[in-house]
C-alpha cells in the first residue's frame, strides 16, 4: 500500500512531532484570536459602532437606540452563527477526510449542498416555503440523501471511495440535481427568487431564530464529532489495522456519516452552500499538528470560525456599504488552494 | 507470433467491425435528418414532410410554409443539429482523451468558464445576444487555457486535468450565484434560462460561425482520430508508437474546446449531451465507431430533447432541462458500472 511510502514524506515536510504543551499553547492562542475575530465582527460593518455603544447594547440596552439594536439584533446572530456553523464545516471537513482517507472530502464537493438547495426548491414549490426558518427541514433532508447518494455511489467496486470516484461522483450527483433545480426554477419565478439569494452563502440577514433553531443539531454534532478522533485514528491505518485494533470499522462509519449530515445539514441550513472551508482548513490543521485527529479535530474547531468570520468581515469591508456574501469570498479565495493541493501533494490516499 | 495468430481471421473481423460501424454511423445520419426535418413539420401549424423539404431547398411553392420553415423553423433546427455534433464529438474526444468516461467538457469546467462570461454579459453589461454568444466563446477558450495551464506539470495527467477542472468550475460557479443574486429578477431569469441552455434562442449570425465551423473542424477531428486512438493506449506506448504526444494532444483539446464554445456561445451550456454521446455511440456501433457517430448521436439527443421540450410538455421549457432528465438515470447507471469495473479512478 502507499502507506509504506507516507511516513518518509511526512517526515520530511514535518521534521518533528509537537509537543502535546507546544499544541495544548497553540489552541489557547486560537482561542484567542477567536475572541478577537468575534470582536471585530460585531464592530465592523457598514455602520460603525464605538466600544461603549457595544458595552451599553449589553449591560444597559435601549431598543430605541438605533446603533445598539444593529448590535444586538444584527452582528450578535450574525457572529453567532458563523462561529457554531464555522465549527461545524470544518469538523465534517476533517471527518469527512478522515473517514474517506480522502484530502478532498469536502461538504461541496460531496454534493450536499446541490441536494440542500434541490430539497429547498421543492419546499417552496409544494409547501411554499418563505422563511430560512422553514428551509432548515428541507435543507436538512436533502443534505442528508445526498451525503448518501454520493458516498454509495463512489464505493461501489473494488477499491471502495478513491479521491477521484469520490469528486466525480460528487459532481455528478451534483449535475443531476442542479438538472432538478433547473426545471423548477425555469417554472416557477417564486422558487427562483428565493433561491438565487440562497444559493450563494451568507451569514447576513441570519437573526436569532434561526440560530436557535439549528444550534441543538450544532451542538449535537459538534460534540459527536469531538468523540470521533480515537476512531479516525484508528482508520487512518487502514481498514484491517483498525480492526484488529478491535474497532467495530462499519459501525463508526455509519456513526461518522451520520455526524457529518448532521453538522453539514444544519451549516447549510443556516448559511446556505459555503464551499471549501470545511476543505481547507483541516489541511491547515494537519500541518499544524500533525496527523493526530484529536488535535486536528480540536484545532479545525478553532480555525474554521476563524477563517469564516474573517472572510465575512472582508466581504463586508472590500466593497463597503454594499457587502460580498461570505460564500463567494470563501469560493474565490479557496479555489487556488485546493488547486494547489491537487498540484503539488500526493493525493492517493491520506 | 505468425504462427499462433490467425491472420485473415483477425483481418475479416477487423473488417466485419469496421463495415458494421459504416452501417450503424450511416443510420444515425438517417435518423438525425429525419428529425430535422420533424422539426421544421410540427409545430403550431403542421407542414408536411414534402413542404419541409422542397422550401428548404428552394423550390417550394407556397410562400406561407417558406416563410415558416426557412424563417422560423431551420434556424431551430440546424442549431440543433450543429450543438448536437458540436457537442458529442467535443465530450467524445475528452473522454478518450482524458481516459476517463466521465470527463465531459461539462464537468471539466469548459461550460461553467462560458457560463460565467455570458452572465456578467447579460447582468451587468446588458448586452445582445450576439455579444452574449461572443463573450460565451471568449470564456470557455479563456477558461480551458487556464485549466491546461494549471493542471501542466510536465505534461497532463487525465485525472490532474479532470480535478484541477472540477475546482475551477467551482470558482466560476461561486462568482455566478453572487452575480445572479445581485440582478433584478427579469434579468436573473434571463440569465438562468441561458444557464440551462436551449436551442431555439440561436441568433443567425452566431449558428453562421458555428455552421462554417463545423465545416472545418469536423473534417479535422476526423483527421485527429488516428492520434487519438493512439493515444488512448498509454503516453509511453503512444511515444513508443513514433506519435508526437503533446503535440496531437493539445490539438485535440483545441478543437473540441472550440467546438464547445461555439455550440455553448449559439444555445447555452446544454448538460449532459457531451457527456452521454460517446457512450452511446460506442455501444450502437461497435469499438470502430469514433468522432462521427458520437456527433451524430449528440445530434439526435439534442434535437429529441427539444422536440419533447417544445411538443410535449405542457409548458415549453428550455432543452437543457430534457436533457437533464433523460441524462441523469443513464449518468447513475454509468457511474455504478463503471466503479464496478475498476475503470473510474
Amino acid at each position: 500500500m502507499t502507506m509504506t511510502a507516507r511516513p518518509a514524506r511526512a517526515v520530511e515536510s514535518r521534521p518533528r512531532h509537537r509537543s502535546r504543551a507546544a499544541l495544548a499553547t497553540g489552541f489557547v492562542l486560537l482561542a484567542g484570536v477567536l475572541a478577537v475575530v468575534c470582536f471585530f465582527s460585531i464592530t465592523m460593518g457598514a455602520r460603525g459602532v464605538g466600544l461603549s455603544t457595544i458595552w451599553k447594547a449589553f449591560t444597559d440596552y435601549e431598543p430605541s437606540n438605533a446603533a445598539e439594536t444593529v448590535i444586538r439584533e444584527l452582528r450578535v446572530p450574525r457572529t453567532l452563527i458563523g462561529i457554531f456553523a464555522g465549527a461545524a464545516l470544518g469538523l465534517s471537513g476533517a471527518i469527512l477526510q478522515g473517514v474517506t482517507r480522502n484530502p478532498l472530502a469536502d461538504p461541496g464537493i460531496m454534493g450536499i449542498n446541490s441536494g440542500a438547495a434541490t430539497a429547498i426548491v421543492f419546499g417552496i414549490m409544494v409547501i411554499g416555503a418563505q422563511s430560512i426558518g422553514t428551509y432548515v427541514w428541507f435543507a436538512f433532508a436533502g443534505a442528508g440523501l445526498a451525503t448518501v447518494a454520493v458516498y454509495a455511489l463512489a464505493s461501489f467496486g473494488r477499491e471502495g471511495a478513491t479521491p477521484v470516484k469520490l469528486a466525480l461522483a460528487g459532481a455528478a450527483v451534483t449535475a443531476i440535481l442542479t438538472s432538478i433545480t433547473n426545471a423548477i426554477v425555469m417554472t416557477n419565478v417564486a422558487a427562483l427568487n428565493e433561491l438565487r439569494f440562497w444559493q450563494v452563502g451568507s451569514l447576513a440577514g441570519r437573526y436569532f431564530p434561526v440560530f436557535w433553531q439549528t444550534l441543538p443539531f450544532l451542538v449535537i454534532g459538534i460534540v459527536l464529532a469531538l468523540g470521533t478522533g480515537r476512531a479516525l485514528n484508528g482508520l487512518a491505518l487502514g481498514q484491517d489495522l483498525a480492526l484488529a485494533l478491535g474497532q467495530r470499522v462499519k459501525l463508526t462509519r455509519v456513526v461518522m456519516f451520520v455526524t457529518v449530515a448532521i453538522l453539514c445539514g444544519a451549516a447549510t441550513a443556516a448559511c446556505g452552500p459555503i464551499v471549501f472551508v470545511g476543505l481547507v482548513v483541516p489541511h491547515l490543521a494537519r500541518m499544524i499538528c500533525g496527523p493526530d485527529y484529536r488535535w486536528i479535530l480540536s484545532y479545525s474547531l478553532l480555525l474554521t470560525p476563524i477563517v469564516l468570520l474573517t472572510a465575512d468581515i472582508i466581504g463586508r469591508v472590500v466593497i463597503s456599504p454594499g457587502e460580498l456574501q461570505v460564500g463567494v469570498v470563501l469560493g474565490v479565495i479557496g479555489a487556488p488552494f485546493f488547486i494547489l493541493l491537487v498540484r503539488y501533494r500526493n493525493l492517493a490516499e491520506l | 507470433m505468425a504462427t499462433t495468430l490467425n491472420i485473415p481471421l483477425v483481418r475479416s473481423g477487423r473488417q466485419h467491425r469496421r463495415r458494421r460501424a459504416a452501417a450503424v454511423t450511416a443510420a444515425l445520419a438517417v435518423v438525425a435528418l429525419c428529425l430535422v426535418v420533424v422539426t421544421m413539420m410540427v409545430g403550431s401549424y403542421y407542414v408536411s414532410p414534402v413542404d419541409v423539404i422542397s422550401s428548404v431547398l428552394g423550390i417550394g411553392s407556397d410562400p406561407t410554409n417558406d416563410f415558416i420553415v426557412r424563417d422560423l423553423r431551420l434556424p431551430t433546427a440546424s442549431a440543433g443539429l450543429g450543438v448536437g455534433i458540436a457537442l458529442g464529438m467535443s465530450g467524445f474526444v475528452f473522454q478518450k482523451l482524458l481516459g476517463n468516461p466521465l470527463a465531459s467538457p461539462d464537468f471539466v469546467g469548459v461550460s461553467s468558464g462560458a457560463s460565467l462570461f455570458a452572465v456578467t454579459s447579460i447582468v451587468i453589461l446588458d448586452a445582445s445576444s450576439t455579444r452574449i454568444s461572443g463573450s460565451a466563446l471568449i470564456g470557455a477558450v479563456l477558461t480551458s487555457f487556464l485549466i491546461y495551464l494549471l493542471a501542466w506539470r510536465g505534461g497532463i495527467s487525465g485525472y490532474r486535468f479532470v480535478l484541477i477542472g472540477i475546482a475551477v468550475s467551482q470558482f466560476m460557479v461561486s462568482i455566478i450565484g453572487y452575480i445572479v443574486s445581485r440582478a433584478q429578477i427579469y434579468e436573473a431569469r434571463e440569465a438562468m434560462a441561458w444557464l440551462v441552455g436551449t436551442v431555439g434562442q440561436a441568433g443567425a449570425g452566431e449558428l453562421r460561425t458555428l455552421l462554417v465551423a463545423l465545416l472545418v473542424l469536423v473534417p479535422l477531428a476526423l483527421a485527429l482520430e488516428r492520434p487519438l486512438r493512439t493515444l488512448e493506449l498509454g503516453d509511453d506506448t503512444a511515444r513508443a508508437l513514433g506519435s508526437r504526444v503533446e503535440a496531437s494532444r493539445l490539438a485535440l483539446l483545441a478543437v473540441s474546446i472550440v467546438l464547445v464554445g461555439l455550440s455553448v456561445a449559439v444555445a447555452g451550456p446544454i448538460m449532459f449531451v457531451a457527456l452521454i454521446a460517446g457512450p452511446i455511440a460506442q455501444r450502437l456501433a461497435g469499438s470502430a465507431g469514433g468522432v462521427l457517430a458520437a456527433g451524430l448521436v449528440g445530434a439526435i439527443i439534442v434535437l429529441g430533447a427539444d422536440l419533447v421540450a417544445q411538443q410535449v410538455l405542457p409548458t415549453s421549457l428550455p432543452t437543457g432541462v430534457v436533457t437533464g432528465i433523460i441524462g441523469a438515470p443513464y449518468l447513475l447507471w454509468l457511474l455504478a458500472t463503471v466503479n464496478r469495473e475498476g475503470r473510474g479512478g
